[in-house]
């Protein structure tokens, strides 16, 4: 029996379109084909029918899932839906409460991850586990040191740890400590630590999360790679069409359950979508509201972040939503933090048309400004305390005379919970253990909460599920239409497109270009971001200091 | 939300809970012991002075919740009371010829206590935030700084208060109100506010979130390094508070003044339930754990079980045992 198509009914949504769209794909040529040529491999690594409980609750509702040789499984999921919880399960960080786990056709229970490891199932986290201050090479073999005698083998080590990082694409000076290599270095040595432990199993928790797409492609190249080695490959994302690229099966989680497991081929970005939320996506963007002649309300001229930005000049008008696209690095980020405040920086702020000296992030409230960072966990909230105090951090003032008035903060906590949705199991518990679409919302509370008018959203969606993205795209639009200015930083190409009524787009410390309206489409942006549009921006700006 | 989530709080309340009670557990179970060796443990007599020698302690104590709350340590406090003593005993006995032996004198030098303690706090924070050096290396720099000028003041020896004038100041120590010690009313005074300033205050929440993670305060528009300088200046001026309660104990400083306070400020602090490393702090803990390291000491004075000599071992044994059940606690 070649590929089974089939959906489960997780619940009374499923009876519907969606999947009485599915029941027809069935016995499609394809499938037939490759059930002909190439039978599948056996699975190296199973979860049968495997429960998971905390405490009274159950997480995980009788999952079956299958990992393969030389395959790349996707498992997609909103947050929450159990992807975390099942791939602990798998690699040995979690016992399973219910069903088992299967490697090679023998039922196993891994005491701890290392007796996996051992086993070789690797789990990558997506916040790596590397030692920052050790060099690369260390990493790569800590604790699995090569020795010759009593003394480490530090040449046999280098020479494959260089090696391994080369085939990876990667060529980097191994003797750097990890905490000097970037990101998508950082996901390579992960890989060839994976790989120094012989990995026949690779889980991979969301590992382009953090990676600009350049970077994500060699991560695929090496993925291919793998696959061709024979190393079954666990992969989860909440980037659908790099999914849909990538992935030979396809199993979608919903609260616990399994609601679809089908090759990719018959998935598209679209379906996955609709199969995780459980409904169907109607628009995922809300309707623009398209240009006006409205007042300018802040105007930032020649401005200047050591280091980061050379020069940077423009406008936002009142009930906009200004997109910043380019690439990792371009300066976006470091140019809204020195416009804030929160790094030195030099040059003209103008908010209403007179200028306005900003030195700190309070000047910047005290002007209307607010700012929501990229790094929800390291700069935007305090994830050991309540839903309470991280909603009215950055507002404290409007809850202290001399004293802290819990009471006001309690109210506003209801009405913050109310307007953005935010579901906790209950307020005082630590906001780390919300879920990620959870903590944006909380966040974006907390930064509405200075009432300012006009707020800068860095990567507003990073690392969320498409549902709780939805509804964040709905509350920037309701932004705009209640007459602030709004400036979304965007790594998403799509979230750019179907957000912003302009877009400017930054290329190595300086603004590349802007398109509005109907202009703003993916090539034009890319264009600009890559720098292929420069030949044009000299002759713009030379005709702007004409006109000038 | 996950329900991996929601099973969470439990958990946490339970362990939090357990870990508000262990402090009072502790208390108790030492005043019981006490009452079972000896029968003048809960004498008037007795309580007064185990509670007015922990007023010292306890005032300073106070301050280094904070200071430990924000993330930052102050092992100066020690040797810093030590040179305050000594350059309040020398303004005292200076200004005796000029303004007499009087109330006024005495008013005049707790002033300069008080504003000394600022300044030490003060160079204490500068040196951290602006000098961006650890809190740790400033205060163990200060810490020597401070002592070694007490012994340079002194000139090895012991700085004596006039005789005439100390029998005008005993009273601060040995007098009070309503039959309670000055300094038992001063101590609880500071508790009570600091627990206030701690719970109710924008100030507090500033602490606790500077300690919990400065990047996100910082992003918070809290103006991180005024909060910090205002920290190590509270600690000065409670230092400069506890100062001048001590000076008329004893009527003198000397090389050995206010030696492992810093001991025992930090200890109590920790066994009342303040995390080391900052983010939380709980005034009213750091009370609980100065009277239990007080009971701990009048407990081995009064009865012969073991030599009060070790003292300073069992304090020591305390704090690393405290931190130890914090940890676990947080890895649960």
């Amino acid at each position: 029996m070649p590929y089974d198509l089939w959906i489960l009914g997780a619940g009374p949504e499923n009876d519907g379109r969606v999947c009485g769209d599915f029941r027809a794909f069935p016995g499609n040529g394809h499938e037939r084909h490759r059930g002909m040529t190439a039978p599948r491999p056996t699975p190296i690594l199973e979860a049968r029918r495997v429960s998971k409980s905390f405490g009274p609750i159950e997480v995980l509702h009788g999952v079956d899932f299958a990992l393969r040789p030389g395959e790349v499984h996707a498992l997609v999921g909103e947050n929450g839906a159990g992807k975390s919880t099942l791939m602990k399960c798998l690699a040995g960080y979690q016992p399973v409460s219910g069903g088992e786990v299967v490697l090679n056709g023998e039922p196993v229970a891994f005491p701890d991850s290392e007796a996996a490891e051992k086993a070789g199932v690797v789990l990558i986290h997506q916040e790596f586990n590397l030692a920052e201050q050790l060099s690369a090479e260390e990493n790569v073999f800590l604790g699995r040191e090569l020795k010759r005698g009593f003394f480490l083998d530090r040449k046999a080590m280098r020479a494959r740890a260089e090696s391994l990082l080369r085939e990876l694409a990667t060529p980097i000076d191994t003797r750097l400590p990890v905490s000097k290599l970037s990101v998508s270095q950082k996901q390579m040595v992960e890989i060839a630590k994976a790989l120094v432990r012989e990995a026949r199993v690779l889980i991979m928790d969301e590992p382009t999360a953090v990676l600009t797409g350049r970077e994500a492609e060699v991560l695929f190249e090496q993925i291919e790679r793998l696959k061709a080695d024979g190393v079954a490959i666990l992969y989860t994302s909440h980037k659908l069409d790099e999914i849909a690229r990538i992935a030979d099966e396809v199993t979608v989680l919903r609260d616990g359950s399994l609601v679809a497991n089908a090759p990719a081929e018959d998935m598209n970005p679209n379906r996955m979508a609709e199969l995780m939320v459980g409904r169907e996506l109607s628009t995922l963007f809300p309707e623009k509201l398209g240009e006006g002649a409205r007042e300018v309300v802040l105007s930032v001229r020649d401005f200047q972040v050591p280091g980061y930005v050379e020069t940077a000049s423009f406008e936002l008008h009142r009930g906009e939503i200004l997109g910043f696209a380019g690439l990792v690095g371009a300066g976006r980020t470091e140019l809204m933090e020195g416009i804030m405040g929160l790094r030195p920086a030099s040059g003209t702020i103008g908010r209403n048309g007179e200028t306005v000296r900003i030195r700190d992030p309070k000047e910047a409230t005290r002007h209307g400004l607010a700012y929501l960072t990229e790094d929800r966990k390291g700069r935007g909230l305090l994830l050991k305390y309540g839903l309470r105090e991280n909603l009215t951090l950055l507002g404290l003032d409007r809850f202290s005379g001399i004293f802290v008035d819990e009471k006001a903060e309690e109210e506003a906590l209801d009405a913050a919970i109310r307007r953005f949705d935010i579901r906790a199991g209950s307020r005082t518990m630590a906001v780390g253990n919300l879920s990620g679409g959870n903590q944006q919302k909380l966040l974006l509370a907390k930064t509405m909460l200075v009432e300012p008018e006009i707020v800068i959203l860095d990567e507003p969606t990073r690392g969320i599920d498409i549902g709780t993205k939805q509804q964040i795209y709905a509350f920037i639009n309701q932004l705009a239409r209640e007459g602030r200015a709004v400036i979304v930083i965007s790594s998403e190409m799509t979230e750019v497109i179907g957000l912003c009524d302009r877009v400017i787009v930054m290329r190595s410390g300086r603004i590349a270009g802007e398109v509005s309206g109907a202009e703003i489409t993916e090539e034009a942006i890319v264009r600009r971001a890559m720098g292929l549009e420069a030949k044009q921006r000299t002759e713009m700006t030379g005709e702007a200091v004409h006109v000038g | 939300m996950s329900a991996e989530a929601k099973v969470e709080p439990q958990r946490r309340r339970f362990a939090v809970d357990l870990h508000v009670i262990g402090p009072l557990l502790a208390l108790f179970a030492l005043v019981i012991l006490g009452m079972f060796l000896n029968d003048q443990f809960l004498s008037a007599g007795n309580v007064t002075n185990v509670l007015a020698r922990s007023a010292f302690i306890g005032v300073i104590a106070v301050g280094a919740t904070f200071v430990i709350t924000i993330g930052g340590l102050d092992l100066s406090v020690g040797s810093m009371s030590a040179f305050l003593a000594g350059v309040t005993i020398i303004v005292l006995n200076t200004l005796i010829p000029q303004t007499g032996g009087g109330w006024g004198t005495i008013i005049l030098g707790m002033v300069a206590c008080l504003a000394l303690g600022l300044g030490a706090g003060f160079l204490n924070g500068i040196l951290i935030t602006k000098g961006r050096i650890e809190a740790f290396i400033v205060t163990l720099g200060t810490l020597g700084i401070f002592r070694s000028l007490v012994v340079w003041l002194a000139n090895g020896g012991t700085l004596s208060l006039d005789f005439n004038l100390r029998e005008v100041y005993r009273p601060v120590y040995y007098g009070g109100l309503a039959g309670i010690a000055w300094p038992i009313i001063v101590f609880a005074l500071v508790a009570i506010i600091g627990e206030i300033v701690m719970r109710r205050t924008a100030y507090g929440r500033h602490c606790a979130a500077i300690g919990s993670n400065e990047q996100v305060a910082r992003y918070s528009a809290i103006h991180v390094d005024r909060v910090r300088l205002a920290t190590y200046m509270l600690q000065g001026l409670l230092v400069g508070v506890a100062t001048v309660m001590y000076v008329p104990r004893l009527g003198s400083a000397s090389s050995t003044t206010g030696i492992l306070w810093e001991l025992e400020a930090i200890a109590a602090v920790i066994i009342g339930g303040t995390v080391l490393k900052g983010g939380f702090g709980r005034v009213w803990g750091t009370v609980v754990g100065v009277v239990i390291l007080s009971l701990i000491d009048n407990i081995l004075n009064l009865t012969d079980l073991v030599s009060p000599y070790l003292n300073g071992a069992i304090q020591g044994v305390i704090i690393i045992l405290a931190v130890v059940l914090q940890r676990g606690k947080k890895g649960a």
